[in-house]
Formats: structure tokens, C-alpha cells, sequence
């Protein structure tokens, strides 16, 4: 009735929409660049960020709007190169769009799986 | 804007293209535009990708839908550049910008259909909250919002997510509004990619 592909695998088809989003997570997580994945997997989650960048990188997540020239030139002044902040900003404004679109998704199944649990 | 490198950091080939642009176009390149030509192996090529996908994509909404999602969202995140952009191309998209005012100054009172008004409201908590329930999802679906259309809106909602983020740490310059309308030409015409 509502049309949904189940594959084998027993998930739904994952659409092209999120998958293309699944590449750029990826990207921006695992490949190449200046800053390390480990720094960059702190961006992206929020923990474990380090002291410089902390109150940028919170507040990409967060609020957005208020950020201002000195939270850069904090980052900066704790050693930080441009291209690094370059990809932490990235990976904290991706990290924080992938919980929205997880955290939309997941509501979603539960709103239309009547066999689940909870 | 507030990295050096997303103003001047840019090789021979590429400050080229933005000056031909210029020249042709008689506007600037806009920084949303910047953006993504600045190491677009990082970022750049793989947000066009998805973001094209999520608004220019196959989808139950309209282009002019998905742009007025995206104004929305941008309006919740308070991303002056991002409401600027696509307040202008939303409202061209419909070929009605009184509806799109309508819409970001007062969702409930706006002349549109409940399916469209409730995927927003949906889209608007969960920008405002991190997180949606599943009777917020249900509100939605009952409205005659397809499965799929709530998938597509929060693609929108994911790429709006990203975009309203960058704009407002990299501190993307303002656009005239003749230079947001001519932004909102191209957008309509050419997508994202």
C-alpha cells in the first residue's frame, strides 16, 4: 500500500537523495586533508574537539548565526591553518545536518512500521 | 569572507572563470558559488551533487516547493544569505512572491495546502529542535504527504542544514536584490550542479 521497496537485505531501498548525502559524509570524514580524521571526526560529532576550535566548531552546530570574526581568529591564534578550519567548519555543518536527517528519518520509520517494537 | 583562502585561495583557471562570469553576467559570483569551487574534491563537487539531487531531483514536490523548503529552513536558522537566495527563487519558482512572504512571516495563516504546510512545520521543529517524533510524523502523513515527499523535505532540510552553516561561519556577503534575483535565474535554469 504505501509502495515502499523492501530489498533482500530486508532495509528499505536507501534513496539516491540520501545516499548522496552518505558519499559526502564519507568524504569529509575519511579522505584526504589538512586537518586529521581524527580531528575532523570530533568536528563532525561535537566530542572530543579540541580546546581552539571548540566554541567555532559548537557553534556551526548550534548557532550558526552567531559566529563571529574572533571565534576564527581563536581557532587561528591556537595554531590552526585556514584550510584546517576550512574542513572542521565542513565537517561540523555536515555532522550536524546528518543527526537532523537521521534524527527525521528515524521518526519516519516509526511512524509508518507498524510491526516494529518501538 | 572569513577565511582568506575562500577569497583569494582560488588557482588561475578558476579566478578566470569567476572574472568571465562577472563579465557576462554584469553580477558577481556570489560566495555560495565560491564555495564550492574552493578544493572541490573536499566539499564542493559532492554537496553540488546532493544538493542538485535534493532540489533538482526526481520528486512528488515542485521545484518551487522545494525552494520555498529551503527558504523556510533558512529562515528558521536565521542564514541571512541562504533567505535572501531563495526567498528570490522560491518566489520566481512559483511566479508568486506574495506567497512565499506569506509563508516565512506566518505558516498557519498562509495560503497553501495543509500537505506542504505540515512537511514544513515537520521541518521547521526539527531545525529548531534536533529531533522529530513520530506523532510529528504521523501529523504529516495524515495531511496526504507521501512517504517519499517526507524523505525528499528532509533531503532539502539536510542540504539547507549544511548550506545555512557555511554561509553564516564562512560569512557569506550579502547580495543586492537584483544580484539575488539574478542568482535565483541561474538556480532555476542551471540547478546546482
Amino acid at each position: 500500500m504505501m509502495g515502499t521497496v523492501v530489498m533482500e537485505s530486508g532495509m528499505p531501498d536507501e534513496d539516491k537523495k540520501r545516499a548522496a548525502f552518505r558519499v559526502l559524509e564519507e568524504r569529509v570524514l575519511t579522505g584526504d586533508g589538512r586537518a586529521s580524521p581524527e580531528q575532523r571526526a570530533a568536528a563532525f560529532t561535537g566530542a572530543d574537539v579540541p580546546p581552539g576550535v571548540q566554541a567555532l566548531v559548537g557553534k556551526v552546530a548550534a548557532s550558526p548565526a552567531q559566529i563571529t570574526d574572533a571565534d576564527f581568529a581563536a581557532a587561528r591564534a591556537a595554531g590552526f591553518t585556514e584550510d584546517q578550519l576550512f574542513e572542521l567548519v565542513v565537517a561540523a555543518a555536515v555532522g550536524q545536518s546528518a543527526r537532523l536527517y537521521d534524527a527525521g528519518v528515524a521518526a519516519l520509520a516509526e511512524a509508518t512500521d507498524k510491526t516494529a517494537g518501538g | 569572507m572569513r577565511l582568506d583562502i575562500l577569497d583569494r585561495g582560488y588557482g588561475p583557471g578558476t579566478k578566470l572563470l569567476f572574472a568571465v562570469i562577472r563579465a557576462f553576467s554584469g553580477h558577481p559570483v556570489p560566495d555560495a558559488a565560491r564555495l564550492v569551487f574552493y578544493r572541490p574534491d573536499f566539499y564542493g563537487s559532492l554537496a553540488k551533487a546532493f544538493t542538485h539531487e535534493a532540489m533538482r531531483g526526481p520528486s512528488a514536490w515542485s521545484v518551487a516547493d522545494r525552494e520555498l523548503m529551503a527558504a523556510y529552513v533558512s529562515t528558521v536558522n536565521e542564514s541571512a544569505f541562504c533567505i535572501g537566495a531563495h526567498t528570490a527563487t522560491a518566489g520566481r519558482a512559483y511566479q508568486d512572491p506574495a506567497r512565499v512572504r506569506a509563508v516565512l512571516t506566518d505558516l498557519d495563516s498562509a495560503p497553501i495546502e495543509d500537505g506542504l504546510r505540515a512537511t514544513l512545520r515537520m521541518l521547521g521543529a526539527l531545525t529548531r529542535q534536533g529531533a522529530v517524533s513520530a506523532a510529528d510524523m504521523r501529523d504529516v502523513l495524515s495531511a496526504g504527504v507521501s512517504r517519499q515527499q517526507v524523505e525528499d523535505a528532509l533531503a532539502v532540510c539536510a542540504a539547507f542544514s549544511t548550506t545555512n552553516r557555511l554561509a553564516d561561519a564562512f560569512g557569506f556577503a550579502l547580495l543586492s536584490p537584483e544580484d539575488f534575483e539574478a542568482g535565483a535565474r541561474y538556480l532555476l535554469k542551471r540547478g546546482y550542479r
